[in-house]
């Protein structure tokens, strides 16, 4: 019975060059979803958790959901799961644009690999058919080139996953970019492409639609009509998204206060209005883009120089911005594109160039060591120069940087200026004015991260109703599920950003519809909470410790000192003990009551 | 007085900040009315960067911020 699934996984192994064909097991994948979910189960079963992340044993899982490139709204995603060599524990890092619904409808459920090439390789995907071929000629070109190139040589119907420069040299903060400038952004899963010698996949794919294993298209098509309602009148998928991207939100995170400044010593950018939303599209704006059957069209299309490229998000007009004391949109446009060039991480590479100035301003880092270029706040030429010089690194001070915050203030002696959680950069919204993405913060399995539970959806934005951002009550609640519904929808394959006008009760008619189930909405949030548990097992296998679900001192420690937020800190010895309780958790890990529960009994003892 | 920002595209056809005499307003509503700003197009309503509502009165030195529906991540 068709089920949203093609029941097909290849294994590429790089070391032989072998491909084969599994048949997926679909009672386990229907335990997980998929993508997210049972991406994750592969990688803990396949002991992706205990591996050197760069090393042989470490495999890359390129999965959809059963929803990926179907009739739903923002059905475009797929995932890369994979252990991070930036946080040692577990990437899932995910990504829009078409990649994902060619892959899905080419027939794959997904591609391990595995293994390590000797040369450079990339994978050629046309429906059922896999080969390997030579790279060699790709090496060195930026995303969008090589996008050209591949396209040129397989046919413009094509889509192209690859690696950057970064990924090529193993840059820890390296992502994995895809229809040229979408990218799998977080967490390193670039690097792992390149201690693999894949330089890319490209695939093609004779179906436009999945509707040939869609359980009832019927069925999902009343579904896809009941949802779009809601897409349609909410105002921020329905228009909002469209008008400013996600860039609306320089204004409303400053204005409540909480737009770390100057890597997190203030939380109020004086010169917000510059490097916001509003100018970005008053200035710069060609037009809004949309991913694969996406109605939300959050993409942007800007000016840079004399080209037309993909425009930045929030998080990169931001780390850009106001975290390195800089309003030249401009240079963040520039710096946005050269992101996407190298195919670096545009939130932690930024954040990583901010930690930087400070310990400069500190005088840890020394002039000669920069190499003509010091680390001055608000230095265009800094931010630019130094995103080039952490995707194609050449000196210590260099590597050091395409390391990583963590790692780069750890070098000098000063851990506490790196803000980041399990070693990976914290995102735009500070946690000390708002008491629950604090809690996501801590709690993140893949580390400093906001869309693992985007509680300021109702903290700050009021979807889906109005919280108070200041206090710690509920909020443990809060961040649990939005976290376990996350998991859900990403593992689906759909985009998160359709969660401000859908819930439960509508993913819930979408996944039935689709995969022929019957669950209810709580089956499905417990399906939620069951991946987010295997992500948490699989980070206790690599090793994390009660102590990785931190945040960093100056949020428990230093107040707010100016604007709307002062004197506030993030209160999580309140609201860490209130999480752990909501979860079933002890010191940080599922107890076995728990795992029972959740139907993860044969992890116990493990 | 009362300083009044306005963001996205509640600026089209209006100005992006207003200085108000706080006698003339006792209420954000009153302000929105001034403003020819329906309810319904505020999704979210801050006073001095806190959530409010539009009933919620207003004195003098606050800087009252207001914005459609907006946000991302």
């Amino acid at each position: 019975m068709a089920n949203a699934y093609y029941e097909k996984i290849a294994r590429v192994n790089l070391t032989t060059g072998e491909i084969t064909v599994e048949a997926l097991d679909v009672e386990v994948a229907k335990k997980y979803i998929g993508g997210r979910g049972l991406g994750t189960k592969i990688a803990y079963d396949e002991g992706c958790a205990t591996s050197d992340p760069l090393g042989e044993g470490n495999k890359l899982i390129y999965i959809t959901g059963p929803l990926t490139g179907a009739a739903a709204p923002s059905s475009g995603r797929y995932m890369v799961v994979t252990k991070s060599p930036l946080t040692g524990m577990i990437a899932c890092s995910n990504s829009g644009g078409k990649w994902g619904a060619k892959l899905k409808y080419a027939g794959w459920d997904a591609i391990i690999v595995e293994g390590m090439s000797e040369t450079w390789k990339y994978l050629n995907i046309v429906d059922d058919k896999i080969e390997l071929l030579d790279a060699d000629e790709y090496l060195g070109m930026f995303s969008e080139e090589l996008d050209d190139k591949l396209k040129e040589k397989h046919g413009k119907e094509a889509s192209v996953l690859s690696i950057g420069i970064a990924g090529e040299k193993q840059v820890l903060m390296a992502a994995i970019m895809n229809d040229k400038d979408r990218a799998a952004g977080r967490s390193g899963v670039g690097a792992v492409m390149g201690s693999k010698k894949l330089k890319g996949i490209v695939v093609k794919a004779t179906r436009t639609n999945p509707n040939d294993v869609i359980a009832s298209e019927e069925a999902l098509k009343a579904a896809n009509k009941e949802v779009m309602v809601n897409i349609r009148e909410n105002g921020l998928t329905g228009g909002g998204l469209r008008a400013l991207g996600t860039a609306s939100l320089v204004n409303v995170i400053n204005s409540v206060g909480s737009l770390p400044t100057k890597n997190w010593q203030e939380s109020y950018y004086e010169k917000a209005e510059d490097v916001s939303g509003e100018a970005l599209a008053e200035k710069f704006l060609v037009k809004a883009s949309a991913c694969h059957r996406c109605p939300i069209a959050c993409g942007r299309v800007v000016k840079v120089d004399d080209k037309v490229v993909g425009g930045p998000e929030y998080e990169p007009l931001w780390a850009y911005g106001a975290n390195m004391g800089n309003s030249d949109l401009a240079a963040i446009n520039k710096a946005n594109m050269l992101c996407n060039e190298y195919g670096l991480d545009a939130i932690s590479v930024p954040c990583t160039i901010a930690a930087a100035m400070e310990l400069y301003e500190k005088g840890a880092i020394k002039e000669e060591e920069c190499a003509g270029v010091p680390l001055v706040w608000g230095s265009t030429e800094a931010l630019i120069e130094w995103t080039k010089r952490i995707g194609n690194p050449e000196t210590e001070l260099d590597w050091l940087m395409s390391s990583g915050s963590a790692r780069l203030c750890e070098h000098y002696g000063m851990p506490e200026v790196s803000m980041s959680v399990k070693k990976q950069e914290m995102p735009a919204y500070d946690a000390r004015g708002v008491q629950g993405i604090g809690i996501t913060y801590a709690t993140s399995n893949r580390g400093g991260c906001h869309v693992r539970g985007y509680t300021i959806a109702p903290e700050v934005v009021g979807l889906p109703v109005q919280l108070d951002r200041t206090v710690t009550n509920e909020k443990a609640f809060w961040a649990k599920t939005f976290q376990d519904l996350t998991a859900v929808i990403d593992s689906m394959g759909l985009c998160l950003f359709t969660s401000f006008a859908l819930g439960a009760p509508e993913y819930t008619k979408l996944i039935n519809a689709a995969c022929g189930t019957e669950y209810t909405p709580e089956e499905v949030l417990l399906l939620g909470e069951r991946i987010y548990n295997i992500e948490r097992l699989f980070n206790k296998a690599a090793g994390m410790k009660p102590e990785d679900d931190r945040l960093p001192k100056r949020l428990l420690e230093e107040p707010v000192k100016e604007g709307p937020s002062k004197g506030m800190t993030s209160k999580l010895n309140v609201t860490l003990p209130e999480y752990y309780k909501e979860r079933g958790w002890v010191d940080a890990f599922p107890t076995d009551e728990t795992l029972e529960r959740l139907g993860l009994g044969e992890y116990i003892g493990r | 007085m009362v300083e009044v920002r306005l963001f996205a595209g509640l600026r089209k056809g209006r100005q992006k900040v207003y200085q108000m005499e706080s006698a003339s307003v006792k209420t954000v509503k009153d302000i929105m009315d001034a403003l020819d700003i329906e309810v319904k197009e505020v999704n979210i309503l801050l006073i001095n960067g806190f959530h409010q509502k539009p009933e919620t009165e207003v004195k003098d030195g606050d800087v009252v911020s207001l914005f459609p529906a907006v946000g991302g991540g």
